[in-house]
Parts: structure tokens; C-alpha cells; sequence
């Protein structure tokens, strides 16, 4: 039988937008599995699993509209091929229909599928490995609530020799440690519990945390920015740094979480995506907590050496495009008529490190998700039409006008994110 | 806001008195000027944060101003069509059930309520067409369209465009698109589509049963007649119901009403 979690190869995977989610809910833990069906706890436990897939995003890898919800079916591409998302609605043939808690238990805490086979750790389970055995109990009574869907599974498509599901074992030596997480050291429980929601169930760090040749996470660099797993979107740190959070409040932090947007800009391409379909959805409480602990990370990245400095000529002619194509929307100062149109000037993803995601929001424009505070979004032409070397020439005068100096932008950088 | 600025006939001007290889160039330079396809898709400087017009300015960078058509022909005239129809096509392209990538990755994030709003909106607004595209395609070829736009094939049991898309080919609320103001290569494009299964309706797809019978020929034919076709105005869609069709067509359920 074909089962849900057979995720091969190793996983940069994981990194893709989808992540963030997770969460919650150490703490709404209280029902158990052992509760009677159609007990008021076993709908307390449901609520709970509910809850938890949203702040885990489980639908980001396994709802493909316009099929079912959890059926699986979105595709994950990344170094190693291309994995689907598998079914996990109770259907017995296709998903998770025949699994008990046990066996959903050990695909979360071990990595592994009922027969022992390893999963390819696309799923992320390195993260959801330091998940409560209540919480993965209240996500499994969730899941086998939903209706059967019978969908099959659509298999990854792996080059050689990542299709070969025995390498993992060899991978899981190397890289996996049941229980493993990023330490927390502190004694308060709304940062333990921000952990737990970044950490853990919302697995930030399947994105947010640089990944070695093997699709590994290098947790002694956990959540200082990564290109994501297609090699396109960056996931900009998240750590104390400059080009991290340091300048986010813990109210900036949470009103992005909550609305796609705030002063430092918006949340674009995946990370839209994690905020349409999960962030926007959590409480208060968990959002401030998921804040209060990204502002507990440390400034990690050692000084760089300054930049090399943009080229006349490109900024010239950034210029003249931005005049052209940006500036009645963005300002001619780049300050943008915010919350509608994102101040340029100051703009997290305009001066990251990597020039990635301005470069695809002028190529593919784009719209913030629309979420219960922000239900008609505005949206940014694609500017698609442009060549690499306009492209580049404009990427490199927006980051590099207006208080903004992150470098210059090389035409080459433009053609792969076509 | 935006204004709608015709590019057509207003701005047809040459200049008498020029050397002759200038004039000739400029002479075709006119002539180009007053095809309908110089339509310019621009956005005015003009848009005001915060209104619908602004909103949709990811869309009518393609497509037009005011959705008025891009201008080449390969982005369609959105402004006036009904709006299920538009809805469904958002839909689809979100899902990736209608294949564009660039449309699909724009819409991705947005919800169903606010998809039929951009529509709603496109569907409100009333511009002028521009003339018909001079047509190259023989009188054969025209007449051949002209007969299965109006008639259909019944020896062959193809039904004829009019009868769902409305007599005056305007199509019908909410979910039947007018024929008219559509450029040759748009319209056979996509019936192309269909016959190749990479463009589909709501099930069930009465458009996909009724391609199948069509030959590349049939498609030729009809897309160059319909496209040669004067617009009349007022150019409006037929209100729902008003007649019935030949085919079962599938339903996009429109947010806040009920399937039937």
C-alpha cells in the first residue's frame, strides 16, 4: 500500500514557503487520545488538531485546489526533483485511513511510515520531531475527522540517486535526531511556547534556516535566511542581524503575521502563502509569543565587508525605469503610500542580502494575500517584458537609493528566476 | 482614477510636406496608429490608492487601462464581460485549471470573495469597442464562419455559437462571454485550447464537447469571421435566462448564491 509521508530525498524541500505554520498549541494539549469518540474532550482534541494544522500549514503541501482539502497534491520542487504532497484524509486506500496515533506518531517523532520505511524529509519532520505526543494525537484526530477523500497519490519525481529511498538511512545517521530541536533557554513559558510555534510546529526553520549540500538544516545557523529549495524565493533572516528582525518591534512582527504587511514591507510569494493560509488565523497570544521569541535571537551574522558599489551607468538607467514604470505607485522617494503600495525605501526584501525577491516581485509583480484585515489587496504588475539588464539595472537602483545600499545586481543573477 | 484614453482614430496623424520615403514611412506609421491593436494598455499616473482602480493595477497593465484589451491581441478585452464568467476564469487560472502561469501566480494568494470583486468590477465597466481589425482571410474562409457562427453544422451536429452566445453574439449574464471584440488570434487560440484539452469549463464542459467536433479549418474559419465583426453598442450581455440552451454547461457557484 501506498502511504501519505513517502517523501523522498533529502530535503531542502522543507524550506519552501509553505512552512511557517505550525503551531501551536503545546498547551491546548489537555485533551487525550484516549478520549471517547463524540466525548466533549475528543472535540476539544479535534479543535485542537485543527487549530494545529493551520499554525503547522499542513494544507500548503497537501491541498492542491482545486481538489479536497488534504488530499494532497501540491507540488514541492527542489534540487532533488519534484515531491507531491501526499493524501492525508482518512481514505483507506490513498491516505491515512488504515494508520493509528501510533503509527501517525512515529511518521512525526521518527520519521518514518507504518512499515518502517524513512520518509523523505520533504515532510518536516526534523521539526514536527520535537513535537508534543499530545499535539500529534489532536492533529491525528483532526485529520481521520475530515471526510475520506479517495485521490491517489501522485508520486515524486526524484533524479538518481535521491530515489533511492535506502539512502536515507544513511541521511538520517548523518542529520536526524528524534526529539532534536533548537535549544530555549529561558524560564518564560509565552517565549517557550513562540518556540514551539516557530521551531517546532510552524517549522520557520524548513525556510528560514540555511541547509547544507545534502538538504540538511545547520541548526548552528538556525533562521539566518536561505534561498528557498527551488532555488528562486529568499527567506530573509530572521535573526537579530541588520538584515533580520532587528529593527522590528514585536507589534511590526505580528501585524505581518497577521496582515501581510507592515512598515518594513510586505509579505510576498511563499511567505504570502504562509500568511493567506495560516499565520493570519492564529491568536493573539500566539502570534505576540512566535514575536516575543524571534526578538530573543541573536545578531548572528559576523560584519560583512562593505559591498561592491553599484555601477553609474546601471543606476542611470534604474533610474529612468524607475521614473518610468514604479515611481507613480512607489514614490519618487520610494516611500510608497503605505499600507496599499510598500515603501522601496527601508524595505526588508529590497535590502537583503540576496537580491532574489526584488527581482521576482519585478518580474512576476504579485498581491499580498487577501486575509480577514486586508480582504482586497492591491497588486503589482508583472514586469516581465522588461530584459535582465533593465531588470537588474532597476533592482540595482532600489536598493541601493534612498538610505537603501545592498549592491549591485548583475543581469546574470536576473535570467535563472525568469 | 483612471481615465480611458482612446488611442484610436484621435491620434491618427502624419505630416504633409515630407521628403516621399519619409512620407512613406510615415504614411505606414499612420496607418498603424488607427489599427485597433494600437490600442495602448498603459496605466495613468492618475490611480488613487485605495479604489478598485488601483487594486487591479496588476491586471490592467496587461490588459488595458480599464481592461479595454491589450495591444497585441494576446490579452483579451476583459472590461464589459459578464461577471461569472470572468469569476470562473480567475478561478481557473488560480487553481491551474486554465494554464498561465504569470496569472496563476498572481492570483495565487487571493481569496474566492475577493476574485468576484475584481470581476464585478471589470464586468461594470462600459467602454467603447474599437473598430474590427481589417481582415486578411479570404471570403471563402469568411463566409464558411459566417455560416457556422450563425448556423452551426446540424449534418455534423455542431451547434452554431449563437446559440449560446446570444443571437448578436453578446453572450449571456452571469456566465456567457460575447463573442465580439476579440482579436483572430485570441478567439482561435482558444478554441485551440480546447480541442487540446489545455483549456477546460466548469463541468461539465460543454464548450470542450462542442470543439471536439470542430476541425483547424472550423476554427480558422470562425475566429477570422467573428473577429472582422463590428461591435454594436451598446454591447451588453443578454440578461440570464433569456434563453435557453442546446448543451448542458457546467455552473461556477458564485459566492453568496446557491447552486441550483
Amino acid at each position: 500500500m501506498k502511504h501519505p509521508f513517502r517523501f523522498r530525498s533529502l530535503s531542502r524541500a522543507m524550506r519552501r514557503a509553505v512552512p511557517i505554520a505550525c503551531a501551536t498549541l503545546a498547551a491546548v494539549v489537555s485533551a487525550t487520545s484516549a478520549a471517547a469518540p463524540d466525548s466533549p474532550r475528543a472535540d476539544d482534541q479535534i479543535e485542537t488538531g485543527r487549530y494545529l494544522a493551520i499554525a503547522a500549514n499542513c494544507a500548503g503541501c497537501h491541498t492542491a485546489r482545486p481538489n479536497a482539502p488534504y488530499a494532497g497534491g501540491t507540488a514541492l520542487p527542489t534540487g532533488f526533483g519534484t515531491f507531491y504532497g501526499p493524501n492525508i484524509t482518512p481514505s483507506r486506500e490513498h491516505g491515512i485511513g488504515t494508520w493509528s496515533a501510533d503509527d501517525f506518531w512515529q511518521a512525526m517523532h521518527l520519521g518514518k511510515a507504518p512499515d518502517g520505511s524513512p520518509l523523505y524529509p520533504a515532510f518536516p519532520y526534523p521539526q514536527y520531531t520535537a513535537m508534543s505526543r499530545a499535539d500529534s494525537d489532536a492533529l491525528y484526530a483532526y485529520l481521520m475527522s475530515l471526510p475520506a477523500i479517495d485521490t491517489p497519490n501522485r508520486p515524486h519525481e526524484l533524479r538518481f540517486p535521491y530515489d533511492q529511498r535506502w539512502l536515507l538511512s544513511a541521511w538520517r545517521a548523518l542529520y536526524f535526531k528524534p526529539g532534536q530541536a533548537t535549544p530555549v533557554t529561558t524560564d518564560d513559558a509565552d517565549v517557550q511556547r513562540g518556540h514551539y510555534l516557530v521551531e517546532v510546529a510552524g517549522h520557520c526553520t524548513a525556510c528560514h534556516t540555511p541547509r547544507n549540500r545534502w538538504g540538511a538544516t545547520d541548526l548552528a545557523r538556525s533562521l539566518q535566511g536561505a534561498v528557498m529549495p527551488d532555488s528562486k524565493w529568499y527567506a530573509t533572516p530572521l535573526s537579530g542581524d541588520a538584515a533580520g528582525l532587528a529593527d522590528w518591534s514585536e507589534d511590526d512582527i505580528v501585524q505581518v503575521l497577521r496582515t501581510g504587511f507592515s512598515r518594513h514591507g510586505t509579505a510576498a510569494g511563499p511567505m504570502g502563502e504562509v500568511v493567506s493560509h495560516s499565520t493570519q488565523y492564529l491568536h493573539d497570544t500566539d502570534l505576540r509569543a512566535m514575536a516575543r521569541y524571534l526578538k530573543t535571537l541573536p545578531a548572528a551574522t559576523p560584519a560583512k565587508p562593505p559591498r561592491a558599489a553599484p555601477d553609474d551607468a546601471a543606476m542611470v538607467t534604474g533610474a529612468r525605469l524607475y521614473e518610468q514604470h514604479c515611481a507613480s505607485c512607489h514614490g519618487a522617494e520610494g516611500e510608497g503610500a503605505p499600507p496599499h503600495w510598500p515603501a522601496l525605501a527601508g524595505n526588508a526584501s529590497v535590502k537583503a542580502p540576496l537580491a532574489n525577491n526584488v527581482v521576482l516581485s519585478i518580474l512576476k509583480g504579485g498581491y499580498s494575500p487577501t486575509t480577514a484585515h486586508t480582504p482586497q489587496p492591491h497588486g503589482m504588475p508583472p514586469f516581465h517584458a522588461l530584459s535582465d539588464s533593465d531588470v537588474a539595472a532597476l533592482a540595482t537602483f532600489v536598493r541601493n537609493s534612498w538610505g537603501n545600499a545592498a549592491g549591485p545586481v548583475n543581469p546574470h543573477q536576473v535570467t535563472p528566476l525568469r | 482614477m483612471i481615465r480611458f484614453r482612446p488611442q484610436w482614430p484621435l491620434r491618427c496623424a502624419g505630416k504633409p510636406g515630407a521628403p516621399r520615403t519619409r512620407r512613406f514611412g510615415t504614411a505606414l506609421l499612420f496607418l498603424a496608429s488607427c489599427m485597433p491593436w494600437a490600442v495602448q494598455a498603459h496605466t495613468s499616473e492618475e490611480v488613487v490608492p485605495g479604489t478598485m482602480a488601483a487594486r487591479v493595477a496588476a491586471c490592467t497593465h496587461c490588459h488595458g487601462a480599464d481592461g479595454q484589451a491589450g495591444p497585441d491581441g494576446f490579452y483579451p478585452r476583459i472590461a464589459g464581460k459578464p461577471a461569472g464568467y470572468l469569476y470562473a476564469q480567475l478561478l481557473h487560472f488560480r487553481d491551474g485549471t486554465r494554464n498561465y502561469e504569470p496569472m496563476r501566480y498572481l492570483l495565487q494568494g487571493l481569496g474566492n470573495q475577493y476574485l468576484f470583486d475584481i470581476a464585478q468590477y471589470f464586468a461594470d465597466l462600459r467602454l467603447p469597442h474599437a473598430p474590427p481589425a481589417r481582415t486578411t482571410a479570404p471570403q471563402a474562409l469568411l463566409e464558411q464562419g459566417r455560416s457556422l457562427a450563425i448556423n452551426g453544422d446540424t449534418a455534423r451536429g455542431v451547434p452554431a455559437c449563437a446559440a449560446c452566445h446570444g443571437n448578436a453574439f453578446t453572450g449571456m449574464q452571469p456566465h456567457i462571454p460575447g463573442l465580439l471584440g476579440l482579436s483572430r488570434d485570441y478567439l482561435a487560440a482558444q478554441l485551440g485550447a480546447w480541442r487540446t484539452g489545455l483549456r477546460k469549463a466548469t463541468a461539465p464542459d460543454c464548450m470542450a464537447k462542442v470543439v471536439e467536433q470542430l476541425t483547424p479549418h472550423d476554427i480558422a474559419a470562425v475566429s477570422a469571421w467573428l473577429a472582422a465583426q463590428p461591435v454594436p453598442e451598446p454591447y451588453v450581455a443578454a440578461p440570464a435566462n433569456s434563453f435557453s440552451l442546446p448543451i448542458e454547461c457546467g455552473v461556477t457557484p458564485l459566492p453568496g448564491t446557491r447552486q441550483p
